[in-house]
This record gives C-alpha cells, structure tokens and sequence, in this order.
C-alpha cells in the first residue's frame, strides 16, 4: 500500500495535476453555488476538456469538480438558504440562521472546516478499505455482478425520487433501452439502429449526459424563468464576518466530525444514497448523540448540525468512489459520469484496476487530500469573489452551457446526427423534468446497461437458459432479497397513498 | 382512475416499451443462435417486458400528489427560440466550421434572451471563441474541423 501511496503521490503531485484540482475545485465551486446546476453539470460540461489529457488527469480533474461543487453548494445553503446541491439542503438548517445572526463567515469556516475534515477521514478510510474490497471482489462471479447492478439501480431509482419510485423506475427502464441501442458486443447484430449508420455505434455516453443534464438544465432555466444566478448577486453584497472559529466551537466539531464522517463514508458506500441521504441521516443521528441544552439550539445556528450534514455529505462522495474504483459499479449518477468518462479513456475500473493502472487508482485517492487542502485554503477566503463572477446574467450563462454542450458532442463525433440527436434527448428531457422524472436513475442505467447485459448473458450461458443462477449463490441471493425488499417497500408505499 | 399528465406520459411510456418489444423480437439472430440461452434479442426483450410493467402499474395505481403546471408562467417561446438557434448551429457547424457558427450562435443566444449591449455580445462571443478554440486545439491538441478558417487561411 505505502508503494501505492507514493505512486498516487507521484502522479497527483505534478504540477499539471495540481493545476487540474485547483481548476476543478474553483469552476466545481462556481457551478455548486447555482441552484439548479449540480455536480453532475459541472462534471459533464467538464469532459470535452478532459478528452485531451491522460485518464489520470482528466479523473483528478473530474474529481476536484465533484468536491468543488459539494462545496459550493454548502456556500449558497449558508448565506442564502437556497442549495445549490441536494446534498446541502441540511447545511441550510443551521448554517443560514448563523448567518442571520451576522456570523456568514463563522458558518462558511465551519462548514469548510467540517467538510475537510469529513473529505480527510473519508479518504483514509477508502485508502485502507479500498484495496482489501478489491481483492474482496475479485471472488465476485458475474451472477453476482448482475445482481448488484440491479439492486444499484433501484436503490438509486428509491433514493432519488423524492417519493416517486415508479417513475424513477421508468426512467431506469429508459436508460437501458438507450444503452441497448447499436451492435451487440458479442454478435455484432445491429439493434434498434432502423438501418441509421449513424446509430451503429450506440448512443454515446457524454451525449446522454450532456443532453439529460447540461442542455436540459439550461432549458429548464429558460422554461420556467428561473434564474441562478440571482442568489449568487446577493451573496457579493453579503457582510460575511470573521472566519476565526474559537475554542468551544472547535472543541464541539471535534466530537461531531469523526462520527459523522464514518456515518457518510458508509451511506456513500451504498449504491443510489450518496451525499444527501447522508447528510439528512448525519444531522438527525447528531441530534440524538448531544445534551438537551444542545438540542434546543437546533435550527437555531447549532455548530453541531452545522458541522454533522457538511462532515458527512463530504465523507459520502469519497465514499461514493469504493463501488466504483473496487467494483467498477457507479453507486451514484455523479460517479456514473466518471465511469462513462474513464471508459471512454478506454479504462475499465473493477477490481482490477487497483493491478493494471494503479497510477490512476492512487492518484484519484491522493487527489482527494489535495483537493481537500485547496477547498479550504483557496475557495474560504475567495467566496466572495467566487460569487462576483457568478452574477453573470442568465442571459449570458444559459448560451454557454449550450455552447459547452454542443462543442462537447461537436469535438467528438464531428456529425450533425449527434448534434440533432443530443437536442432532441435535452427537449424530451426538459418535459421530463417538468413532471419529476428524475434523470440520474437514466444515466446510471444508461452507463451499467452494458456491463448488465454482459453480465445476464455470461450468467444464463453457465446456467443453461435458468434463472437459477439468482439464488444459485448465497451472495447473489442475498444482494437480490435487498433488491426485492427495496422493491416491495416502495410498491407497498405507492399502494398505502 | 385520475387522468393527469404524469399518467398520459405512462401511457406514453407504456406504448414506447410495446413497440421496443416488438422490435426486440424482430432483431435477426443467426440460425445457431436462434435456440441459444442468450441472444442478441434476449435483454431487449426483457427490458421491453419490465418497461411495460412499470408503466403499466404507474397507470393504474392511484396518484394522490397531482403535479400542476401553470403553463401561462412557462417561458415557451424563448426556449423555442433557444432550441432552434442550436438546430440550426448543429446544422451549419460542419459545413461553415466551429468558428463563425458559434461565434453566431453565441452572439444571436444572447440577443434572443434580451442582451441589447451590442460590445457585450460581440466580446463574448468571437474573442470567446477564439480564445476558447486556442485553448482546444492549440494548447490541448483537440482537432476542429473549420473549413471557413482554412478558406482565409487562419486554419492549416
């Protein structure tokens, strides 16, 4: 491990990498502050760029913009109550009355303090657990695989649906049929193309995102006449206060940050939770663990339900990395886009991967820190700044994201198919957003139909054609009893209203 | 039964995965691979099946929590605009190059959502671009196809 640790060293030390986090952190942080545009944004507007680096760069860079974002999205939920990330709205519980009360600075260094070292402890964690998972997962056989890409995409379809399973589910269903456009990997028979040569191929990943994602955002802003960047005009004109933390906070967030973060590394760990999920759980576990004089201050401007939901919605995304570097399964719409990236660098992660590019492995893993370090000493003190370039008019922000959109697929493909194919998947899905069809089950389905597929075949081919191999295995039948509970508790749910 | 729009876009869905299945079952396999566990035609036709079920029970079970648009606060027509602007830039690109088609694109964006300082718009779109294109293809290396460039000789 420690020869590994010196190989990440190595590699997220160059100068170009550094460069690459520092960008990440800074345009994730611009791009967490707005309401609406979230991580995965951010990350798919990012991936034209990535096309001309090594896969360990283009991953270091992606990975500064996921935490960037997470960051700037704990900002807007501070000083304005209006999450830029769902994984921020429990920041907003405590961290906005704190600014109320004329301490914005105090809460920002909080929240920065909290997610450093909630993103640290987390990073230890995946350095210590992700190796030994990924020798854990080399015993893993293909039913076993296709059994727990079921039960990612339903847990993600639970999770992310605000209540609305069936149509997350739906929307799941979607992405795989996407995914199953184009010759099949193994008879190269053409499915679905309607003779189009266009579509021989299959659909490509980055359109996929950039339509259901980045071109759709930006609709949808225009659509219902929203406009991101209006909190971001008041954050510039915000006091914000000092930054000092003094000895009793400190003390507060050293009991409230290890515990925490062990509780958002494990939720991240769970494929379709994430950073919301964990930072809800964090800031009601908080709640319980502190006296009755503490618990009054809840809602209030409390430190401790301030630092629980930042601490662990940070540990939740590097959580978020162990299925994905450990199994090569994305638990999250926002690590689905980096294995859509890293499979385009030609990058297969799984097990592995830790063995034949353990640059890229470590390196990600040591990015983390680094990435950490300039969350806190660069983006604390140049919110302010940061929030001056964000008030740039609507008027100005929508074209570019459809300008960074189009060039995104335009330096790809160089086809006008794609050009019109992306547009017509942002306009459906525009209609989709509209109504609550979430889309991060769809991306998520859409990068895992073909593992899946490969998967089910493999399994029915050593099965003889009989679904026996589902309970064949004591682990693929317990991974499908969570899938079939998961199921069954929704069903159940959408019966019982 | 309440009829709302969630429920005719189920119904939508339902039809789509109707017709997904049945052009699953058309997708032509070899002859040796007709019989086999698995084909070509096997995960489509169960992906088919599951879209029906899912949808069909969203059309069926109750929905309480009716989702109402107000249709009159929708921002229709410039989101029309906005889609059309990049028809027409996905259809140019190639021809025109990367260049002159976004720098336009960019420029008439902007005009469409209601920018009227003329230097704005022009600064933020053909030294954007530019500079934008330098970045690609000078520094990293990304190729853009731009036979307009080529055409007056700024592109080799």
């Amino acid at each position: 491990m420690i020869e590994g640790i010196l190989i990440g060293l190595k590699t997220a030390l160059t100068f170009q990498n550094i460069l690459m986090v520092m960008i990440g952190c800074f345009f994730g942080t611009i791009i967490g502050m707005l309401p609406g545009l979230g991580p995965m944004t951010a990350i798919a507007l990012m991936i034209p760029i990535t096309y001309g680096f090594d896969p360990a760069t283009g991953l270091i860079l992606m990975a500064g913009v996921y935490y960037g974002a997470v960051f700037g999205g704990s900002t807007s939920s501070i000083l304005l109550n209006a999450p830029g990330v769902p994984g921020t709205v429990a920041t907003s519980f405590d961290g906005y009355p704190m600014a109320q009360q004329g301490k914005a600075g105090k809460a920002l260094a909080i929240a920065a303090w909290s997610s450093f070292a909630g993103g640290t402890l987390a990073a230890i964690y995946l350095l210590f657990m992700a190796p030994s998972l990924s020798k854990v997962s080399l015993s893993f056989r293909s039913p076993d695989y296709f059994a727990l890409m079921i039960l990612g995409l339903t847990a993600i379809a639970a999770f992310s649906s605000k209540g609305q399973f069936l149509k997350a589910m739906m929307m799941v269903v979607l992405g795989l049929m996407l995914a199953s456009v184009g010759q099949d990997s193994l008879s190269d028979i053409t499915r679905f193309t309607f003779n189009n040569m266009n579509l021989t191929d299959g659909i490509s990943f980055v359109l996929v995102v950039m339509a259901t994602f980045a071109m759709s955002e930006a609709l949808t802003i225009i659509l219902k006449r929203n406009d991101p960047t209006a909190a971001a005009k008041q954050v510039s004109l915000t006091e914000l206060g000092s930054i000092r933390i003094n000895k009793e906070e400190r003390s507060k967030m050293l009991k409230t940050i290890p515990r925490n973060s062990i509780v958002g590394f494990l939720i991240g760990v769970l494929p379709g939770a994430g950073a919301t999920i964990a930072s809800f759980l964090a800031y009601g576990m908080e709640r319980n663990f502190v006296n009755d004089e503490e618990k009054q201050k809840f809602g209030k401007g409390s430190v401790h339900g301030l630092a629980a939901p930042e601490t662990a919605n940070n540990a939740a995304c590097s959580g978020a990395f162990v299925p994905l570097l450990t199994l090569g399964i994305p638990g999250s719409g926002t690590t689905a886009v980096m294995l859509g990236a890293l499979l385009g660098f030609g990058i297969q992660p799984g097990p592995r991967l830790y063995i034949t590019n353990p640059e890229i492995f470590w390196s990600v893993i040591m990015s983390m820190y680094i990435g950490m370090v300039i969350l806190l000493i660069l983006n604390l003190p140049l919110i302010p700044y940061i929030a001056r370039i964000l008030a740039v008019p609507k008027n100005y922000l929508i074209p570019l994201i459809l300008f960074f959109s189009i060039t995104g697929i335009y330096v790809m493909s160089f086809n006008n198919f794609d050009i019109y194919l992306m547009i017509g998947i942002a306009v459906v899905a525009t209609f989709m957003r509209l109504y609550d069809f979430p889309m991060p089950p769809l991306i998520l389905a859409f990068v895992l139909g073909g593992l899946m597929e490969e998967n089910l075949r493999r399994s029915l081919l050593i099965s003889d054609g009989s679904f026996d191999f589902l309970w064949g295995r004591p682990l693929t039948a317990i991974i499908l009893l969570f899938t079939v509970s998961i199921i069954g508790w929704q069903v159940y749910k959408s019966f019982k209203k | 039964m309440n009829i709302n729009t969630t429920k005719i876009i189920s119904l939508l869905f339902f039809i789509f995965s109707a017709l997904y299945l049945y052009t699953a079952y058309q997708i032509q396999v070899f002859s040796f691979d007709e019989n086999a566990p698995f084909n070509a035609r096997t995960f489509p036709i169960y992906l088919g099946y599951t879209g029906l079920f899912f949808s069909g029970l969203k059309i069926l079970l109750p929905e309480p929590n009716t989702i109402k648009i107000d249709h009159k606060n929708l921002e229709y027509k410039k989101t029309a605009i906005l889609v059309i602007i990049a028809i027409i830039y996905g259809a140019s690109i190639l021809k025109v190059g990367y260049f002159l088609t976004t720098s336009l694109f960019l420029a008439s964006s902007y005009y469409f959502l209601g920018e009227r300082r003329w230097l704005l718009i022009f600064l933020l779109s053909f030294p954007f671009v530019a500079a934008f294109m330098y970045l690609l293809h000078g520094v990293l290396d990304i190729y853009l196809r731009d036979p307009f460039l080529k055409l007056i000789g700024v592109m080799g």
